[in-house]
């Protein structure tokens, strides 16, 4: 292990570690390590500080040790004044503040310091609250939603005006994302409040340290600033298996069903396994074939971000207690509380990043001089390149988690209507502290009026609204045209809405017994939540695996999905989804050098070499840097294949604007499928030989101008930007939370964000929550960044091949038809037919 | 089409319905202004669904030139809807009013008349065979032709769920979807329609981007 910061030469004054500490730490055996010194160099130089380290290396004591020491002594040296907020810590989750607390109870208990503790949740009880405003403990552990909250009463200048540091803790989990970004408006709020204040920063390994040094402090105007960096190298390189069991591996699928005898024996002959796996859906899959599987009775439990929260600590409880032998989880357990004892890791299908796999690796063996152990298990040929692809980038430690990003506009408006309710704010001034903020470095002072005229009237360019304004100015007739809020509703109205979270509407799961009517079936146990999208598929009757049962579907009753325990037999609706990652680019482009280096296949198991010989024979395979198109006919249609490998979403994409341009040149396009790897397209008609006649030329086919109109004609039709804007519209505060969606109460409806989009988009399409939805929807769940530089980079190397018949890499894709969702058929076209069966079912009758 | 007491209806998919014989266009739920009531309150909802709704009012009306409109109620989302309507929306309704005969049926939202707008107003109005009133009435109803409720319907075709307003309708009564841009609907198979289409013997008339579709309440399914 190393330290590697601007300090470690210097020589560390004794007494940068008062006696009492230093006898705490040899009293336990422990020695101040280099990080957690360099840590404390800094605090005192008073300047703040990122810490990337792997889990183990005692990451937390090392941010909280300099205000320990420095609370210490300021006791020593007070004369009992009573002390305001010494230091503020952050965490995403809430579960993780509560722990850290705990843990930090002990050496404060040990050394006798005087020094107080407290959590804020939203489970901290009011009048707590209260009193946490006007009388602070020395050290406060939260969420950013309440730090947002705390900053909008009126007594935040007074409650953080002395605060000497905040202790920002899984800082990659939250600098990426729209609560990051209200995090760094808090930041940037906080560091005006409390000039002095230092920012500490605890993070494992990114891919651009930098862009975590930046979002630390505040920025200059023009410039850019950065917190110091202290970096852990991690210990032992970790020991990757990839698992083949009997060299048998499928062509398509997720399940991994051929390996899980393999994975049981792995988990039998280990002490604590976490199993992790990408979707929800398999989790369930995995740990009901676990079972199945389990003639010794192992204790194996399953954890997911569905499951009821009583039922999740239970599975936390009893992992603590050290009564469980394995764990199937999803992400859930990608962050938080540190178990100690894990001994291996098994990552069922491929980890989709390497970043993720490290993250996820770490969570083994939190000895960071033994060697963490972890076992991939791909579920298919793909993903055997993907794991080796993985298992390469680790193990030179190649990071691929980003977590630079452009703030966003409907986070910014939440921001603005918070300021305006603690105090009344100068536009200038607020602009400002804004971009100080390192996502809002760039934001415009344009766009920056624009959200501070959406969070006053709703920012139409029909100014109808003035007298209903949110916003008014201070007091006119004194010349104070500083904004306040027009009247307590608004306040009341921004406590309500606080936090970007935005949750897909979810139903309760409720199991009744037996095959009762909905209507007379209340009571029974809920199992935990499902997204309302999935329940909308089923038919009652329909069987589906949920809480590790195979459940049948009842009916809905309220906001509840009614189901019983089926009997037996396999579940007949396989999946819902959730929590996929796409495949990160950097595997993505360790999977295409591995394809393009025949001399590097000896590392695969035979069937997959002897799979991509094939290809070779048949096909061909792709050189770095080119794009392969295969055509060919099946049945009554025609294919195109091509092989991006840029992962589902933008690959998604992709399908969406090639059908449009096919269908433009007359090639009538039938559907798509997209995977991480491949989409395949089928026509009525051979685009093979329309780009052989010059009809259908693949260069323009696969033009980067895709881009330009064709995205913006298909978005504007899109469900996604529907589903987006509804998001933002939330988080923005144009629509309450309550009154998302289609709240029914009794016979009354109020509106859906759906009707306000359309309206909105054909009279204002310039608005700004437009503007914030399209950015959200081409940088998250379109990838277009990504589509676009694939596009770019295969520009003028897009080979084609026309085949008789479907190619051996083709071959995964085109299984996953009738499994995957199948994008291109038209609603409308369906809803006739709903009214061909009537007319049928008419003309029986006759 | 669509038969109620004999009289011979086309739903539109545009949430309206026709009738031909009497050269009728009918629309319900027009809830004029129900963004800027929202604004009113504290939530700055786009205002721009009046003209939105007009607008569509308009195109229909150009393409079938009917002899009479009747607008079932609830046009206007509250009393005070028409004095923030802007100027040149008011003058659109003035207009659109003024060309042809116009029936304003009075709804809970608006029970009292428009000011400065041509037509009659009633809570109640007979042609022929068929009555129209806001509210559709519990009592047997023969010929009644009602809003006030959004009707809307759920329908599954191979896996693929789909939502549309609707016109409700057994062949005694029809009740009419909500034109308003805002207006969202309640599902049919909701038990406040439980008195008024007992049973599953209707047809929901699902409007779809270019056709209505007919859809048999027993293939219906619920929110």
């Amino acid at each position: 292990m190393s330290a590697s910061s601007h300090i470690t030469d210097a020589n560390l004054p004794d007494s940068l570690i008062p006696p009492l500490f230093a006898d705490w730490f040899a009293a336990r055996g422990w020695h101040l390590r280099p990080h957690q010194m360099a840590l404390l160099a800094l605090a005192r130089a008073g300047r703040s500080a990122l810490l990337i380290a792997p889990t183990g290396a005692g990451k937390t004591l090392a941010g909280f040790l300099p205000s320990l020491v420095d609370l210490y002594e300021q006791d020593r040296e007070s004369d009992g004044d009573v002390r305001g907020l010494h230091t503020l810590y952050i965490s995403p989750l809430k579960a993780l503040a509560v722990d850290i607390k705990r843990n930090l109870e002990m050496p404060v208990a040990d050394m006798g310091l005087a020094v107080t503790l407290e959590t804020r949740t939203g489970d901290t009880p009011q009048n707590r609250r209260l009193r946490q405003r006007h009388s602070p403990p020395d050290i406060l552990l939260t969420t950013p939603e309440q730090l947002a909250l705390l900053l909008s009463y009126p007594d935040a200048e007074k409650m953080f005006g002395g605060l000497k540091a905040v202790v920002l803790d899984e800082l990659h989990a939250l600098a990426g994302s729209k609560r990051g970004d209200l995090l760094a408006l808090g930041l940037a709020r906080l560091a005006r409040l409390a000039p002095g204040v230092r920012f500490t920063g605890l993070s494992a390994t990114v891919a651009e340290p930098d862009d975590l040094r930046r979002y630390l402090v505040p920025q200059p105007a023009g410039g850019a600033a950065m917190a110091e960096l202290v970096t852990v190298r991690g210990g032992a390189l970790p020991e990757i298996e990839i698992l083949i069991p009997d060299e048998r591996i499928p062509w398509a699928g997720h399940s991994a069903r051929h390996a899980l005898p393999a994975v049981y024996e792995a988990i039998r002959n280990t002490g604590v396994s976490l199993v992790f796996v990408n979707t929800r859906s398999q989790a369930e899959y995995v740990f009901q074939e676990l079972w199945h599987l389990n003639e010794r009775s192992l204790p194996i439990a399953l954890h997911h971000g569905s499951l009821s929260v009583e039922q999740r600590r239970k599975v936390e409880t009893a992992m603590s207690a050290g009564k469980l032998r394995a764990i199937v989880c999803t992400s859930t357990l990608d962050l938080g509380i540190d178990w100690g004892d894990v001994d291996l890791v098994i990552h069922l299908g491929a980890p989709k990043g390497s970043s993720r796999l490290l993250q996820r690796i770490g969570r083994s063996n939190h000895r960071l001089d033994e060697p963490s152990r972890a076992l991939l298990v791909p579920a298919n040929r793909f993903e055997v390149l993907e794991c080796e692809a993985a298992r390469e980038a680790v193990m030179a430690g190649v990071q691929d988690t980003r977590v630079a990003r452009t703030g966003a506009l409907d986070v910014l408006a939440q921001h603005v209507l918070g300021m305006a309710v603690s105090q009344p704010f100068d536009p200038d001034d607020l602009y400002a502290e804004v971009s100080s903020a390192a996502p809002y470095a760039a934001l415009s002072r344009a766009d920056f009026d624009r959200v501070v005229h959406f969070v006053s009237t709703g920012g139409y360019a029909l100014a109808t609204y003035d007298r209903f304004a949110r916003l008014r100015p201070n007091a006119p007739l004194q010349d104070d045209t500083r904004l306040r809020p027009a009247s307590p509703r608004v306040i009341q109205q921004y406590r309500m809405n606080v936090g970007t979270i935005v949750e897909a509407p979810m139903l309760r799961v409720r199991l009744i017994r037996g095959r009762r009517r909905p209507a007379g079936a209340m009571g029974g146990r809920v199992l935990g939540e499902i997204e309302e999208y999935f329940i909308d598929q089923l038919v009652p009757g329909d069987t589906f695996l949920f809480a590790g049962l195979v459940l049948r579907f009842e009916g809905l009753a309220e906001t509840e999905a009614l189901v019983s325990r089926a009997e037996g037999g396999e579940p007949k609706v396989p999946s819902y989804d959730g929590g996929k990652f796409p495949l990160s680019t950097h595997l993505a482009a360790g999977v295409r050098r591995l394809l393009a280096a025949p001399e590097n296949w000896r590392l695969l198991p035979e069937p997959v070499r002897e799979w991509l010989e094939m290809q070779q024979i048949r096909s061909r395979l792709p050189r770095p840097g080119e794009l392969l198109v295969e055509t060919f006919p099946r049945g009554d249609k025609f294919y195109l294949v091509c092989y991006p490998f840029e992962g589902r979403l933008a690959h998604q994409t992709l399908g969406m604007l090639l059908t449009r341009r096919m269908e433009r040149a007359g090639a009538r396009p039938m559907g798509f499928i997209a995977s991480d790897y491949a989409l395949a397209v089928w026509s009525l008609r051979d685009p093979g030989m329309m780009a052989e006649r010059g009809q259908l030329p693949l260069a323009d086919l696969f033009g980067e101008d895709m881009l330009g109109d064709d995205l913006e004609a298909w978005l504007a039709e899109s469900a996604l930007l529907k589903r987006t804007f509804r998001d933002c519209a939330i988080i923005a505060g144009l629509i309450e939370r309550r009154f998302a969606g289609m709240e029914k109460s009794g016979r009354q409806v109020t509106f859906s964000s759906d009707l306000i989009y359309d309206v909105l988009r054909e009279h204002e399409p310039d608005h700004i929550l437009l503007k914030a939805t399209f950015n959200d929807a081409t940088t998250g769940q379109l990838d277009i960044g990504r589509l676009g530089d694939m596009l770019a980079r295969v520009k003028g190397h897009i080979v084609m091949q026309r085949l008789d018949r479907v190619s051996p890499l083709a071959v995964p894709v085109l299984l996953d038809i009738g499994k995957e969702p199948i994008y291109g058929e038209a609603n409308e076209a369906l809803l006739s037919e709903a009214a061909d069966v009537l007319i049928e079912e008419a003309t029986r009758l006759v | 089409m669509l038969h109620v007491a004999g009289a011979a209806l086309m739903p539109l998919p545009q949430a309206a319905v026709w009738w031909p014989d009497e050269a009728t266009l009918i629309v319900s739920d027009l809830h004029l202004e129900k963004g800027s009531a929202f604004a009113a309150r504290g939530v700055p909802l786009p205002p721009y669904d009046t003209r939105a709704t007009l607008a569509r009012l308009e195109a229909l009306m150009r393409h079938l030139r009917p002899a009479r409109m009747i607008a079932l109620g609830d046009s206007f989302h509250d009393h005070a809807a028409q004095a923030r309507m802007a100027m040149d929306d008011r003058a659109k309704l003035a207009s659109l009013a003024a060309s042809c005969e116009w029936i304003w049926i009075t709804g809970n939202h608006d029970p009292e008349p428009p000011r400065g707008v041509a037509g009659e107003v009633a809570e109640e109005w007979r042609i022929g065979p068929l009555v129209f009133r806001h509210e559709p009435s519990t009592r047997p109803a023969d010929g009644e032709i009602s809003g006030h409720l959004h009707p809307c319907a759920a329908v599954r075709v191979r896996g693929r769920r789909m939502r549309r307003r609707c016109v409700a309708s057994d062949g005694i009564r029809a009740i009419l979807p909500a034109f308003g841009a805002f207006t969202g609907g309640l599902n049919v198979l909701d038990e406040a329609y439980d008195a008024l289409l007992p049973g599953l013997d209707f047809h929901a008339w699902m409007m779809g981007m270019e056709s209505v579709v007919p859809v048999a309440g027993h293939r219906l399914e619920p929110d």
